[in-house]
């Protein structure tokens, strides 16, 4: 396996803190951050009292709060993979044949009842564990669109067109398929660089475990905090109105859609009722809105880049979101 | 980061959240049935941080730990940790109220009303009927909606409520326009218990064209703030 490799630079970066002369300490750092916000409140609250920071403020807690039930899940979830089900399992349970693979481990997304946030730490445990990259990407792409709470969210936002739970599910296993091909055919294994994980070899299982959980969520947690940040800040910038010119054109609209569910980083569990409150769109617009979202979107990016390298979601990102609009256009014509 | 800063943000965030899902707080960002999974999730980030330290502490007394550095972004973890425990920010607005379209759901079903006199509706359930049915199920009857106040850029004034479906940033308002004895002054965001009937008025939201019902007041009570700021729908 090639993808366990440490990444050297990472390490350093991290390391340099206590190679320098005077010693860095965390947590007296952490203590006094805490003291210092604890002591200025009054003037912090103070500058943030403008209506537009107030909201930006309560979308970002909003997002983190959400999310955070979900990584957690995941997390646990990655973390029971990698100590108690031991590497040989999905050797047995997975075909043998990459091609074969990817399209089984799509499908396996079906028993993953969560959102997008937990499907990362998941599939970066199973790449751990062995599970061929290009499956388990089939697996990180499709399971966050494809279960069941999520289909069953589509058909009650949807109620007047069951269509879209047929082409939410079609489209979005198609396009995990088709990404792990892809990955299968063209990846190079030097591109999934997962930063170092630590390895719980010697440890017990319980250590393993809870190192495990500690670690994926320290990880993924922060690139959360980005995320959530960032998709505050556009739906505080962005105008609505734009929206309403972009639903003219069906080309434009597709389009549109799609990088919106890029920006705003909704829970895959929540973005049918979103979509289903874009009522100037077309179906074929809102379903790339319930592709794309599930795939790609800033904190996914940010948790992507956490779990597999920066290299890695920098090329994966591009091609996936442009995969997900064009099959939703595709499967809109045909289905919708 | 170290082990140890990082096992005492874990459990203050942890401590977070169960903070916020035990109380109000959370109600103002996420719906309420995301309470329970609040409160496991907090169990779980504060065990692994006693994890941690426990672990830590065996670690050091048997062999020395190679350290394993984590990235600096987790410091970023401590600024939900601010903004939910010591800033709180309110639960949206008018101001995002305003600046975002009414987003009125089409009704899966209109059941029958109950006999109750004066009648308490959902701003959207009001709003649904209004709109979709023509007030037809709702006839002359005095209904009670909640809501807080928004105004336009032409001084219409409009009683709001989000409609939320998963946590704050999904959240979009329903509109529903005030005509009739409106109180003579009124500040943007307060809350009013409004006591009205169906009028065929109508008008277009300028943001998105949607359609905003009208409500004809009888009276307008001011009332606190409720614990559970948005509407839902299931």
């Amino acid at each position: 396996m090639t993808t366990a490799k440490a990444d050297p630079t990472g390490v350093e970066q991290g390391d340099a803190d206590d190679r320098r002369g005077w010693h860095f300490n965390s947590l007296l750092v952490l203590t006094l951050l805490l003291l210092l916000g604890f002591q200025l409140q009054g003037p912090i609250r103070q500058a943030l009292s403008a209506p537009a920071m107030q909201n930006w403020m309560t979308v970002f807690v909003a997002v983190v709060v959400q999310a955070l039930p979900f990584l957690v899940f995941g997390v646990l979830l990655s973390a029971l993979l990698a100590v108690f089900v031991p590497a040989s399992f999905f050797a047995r349970a997975l075909p043998k044949r990459p091609a074969l693979a990817v399209p089984v481990a799509g499908l396996a997304g079906v028993v993953l009842p969560g959102c997008e946030c937990a499907s990362v730490p998941v599939a970066g445990a199973l790449v751990r564990r062995g599970v061929t990259p290009a499956a388990a990407l089939a697996f990180l792409l499709s399971a966050p669109a494809i279960n069941p709470i999520v289909l069953t969210a589509t058909a009650v936002a949807f109620p007047g067109d069951p269509e879209m739970v047929l082409a939410r599910f079609a489209a979005s296993l198609l396009v995990a398929c088709v990404m792990g091909w892809l990955w299968h055919r063209l990846g190079r294994p030097g591109w999934l660089r997962p930063p170092a994980h630590p390895s719980f070899e010697g440890a017990g299982r319980g250590a393993a475990f809870w190192g495990s959980v500690r670690h994926d969520v320290m990880h993924a947690g922060g690139f959360l905090v980005v995320g959530a940040m960032a998709a505050a800040t556009l739906k505080a910038v962005v105008p609505a109105g734009w929206l309403h010119t972009a639903a003219g054109n069906p080309v434009v609209s597709v389009l549109t859609l799609g990088i919106l569910a890029v920006l705003l980083s909704i829970c895959s569990e929540a973005d049918a009722f979103v979509a289903a409150s874009l009522s100037q769109f077309s179906l074929t617009a809102r379903l790339a809105f319930l592709v794309v979202g599930p795939m790609i979107d800033l904190k996914l990016f940010g948790m992507q880049a956490a779990t597999f390298g920066r290299g890695f979601a920098m090329r994966f990102a591009p091609v996936t979101f442009a995969l997900a609009v064009l099959t939703s256009a595709l499967a809109g014509t045909v289905l919708l | 980061m170290n082990r140890q800063a990082q096992a005492v943000l874990l459990f203050l965030v942890g401590g977070a959240m169960v903070f916020a899902g035990v109380t109000d707080l959370s109600l103002r960002y996420v719906k309420a049935g995301l309470r329970p999974l609040l409160l496991v999730a907090g169990v779980v980030l504060a065990g692994a941080a006693l994890a941690t330290v426990w672990y830590e502490l065996r670690a050091t007394r048997e062999r020395e730990h190679h350290p394993h550095p984590e990235p600096r972004t987790s410091w970023l973890l401590v600024l939900p940790l601010f903004a939910l425990i010591l800033l709180a920010p309110p639960a949206l607005d008018s101001y995002s109220a305003m600046r975002d379209g009414t987003a009125l759901p089409p009704p899966v079903g209109l059941p029958a009303l109950p006999a109750a006199d004066p009648l308490r509706l959902t701003v959207v359930d009001y709003a649904d009927r209004a709109v979709y049915d023509h007030g037809r199920s709702l006839g002359d009857r005095p209904v009670e909606i909640t809501g807080f106040v928004g105004f336009d850029h032409d001084g219409t004034v409009y009683l709001i409520r989000m409609l939320l479906n998963c946590c704050a940033a999904d959240a979009r308002p329903v509109k529903v326009g005030l005509t009739g004895q409106i109180p003579p002054v009124l500040r943007p965001d307060s809350w009013l218990e409004i006591t009205g009937t169906y009028t065929v008025r109508q008008t277009k939201d300028p943001v998105n064209n949607a359609t905003i019902p009208f409500i004809e007041v009888k009276e307008a009570k001011p009332v606190p703030a409720p614990a559970e700021p948005y509407e839902s729908l299931g």
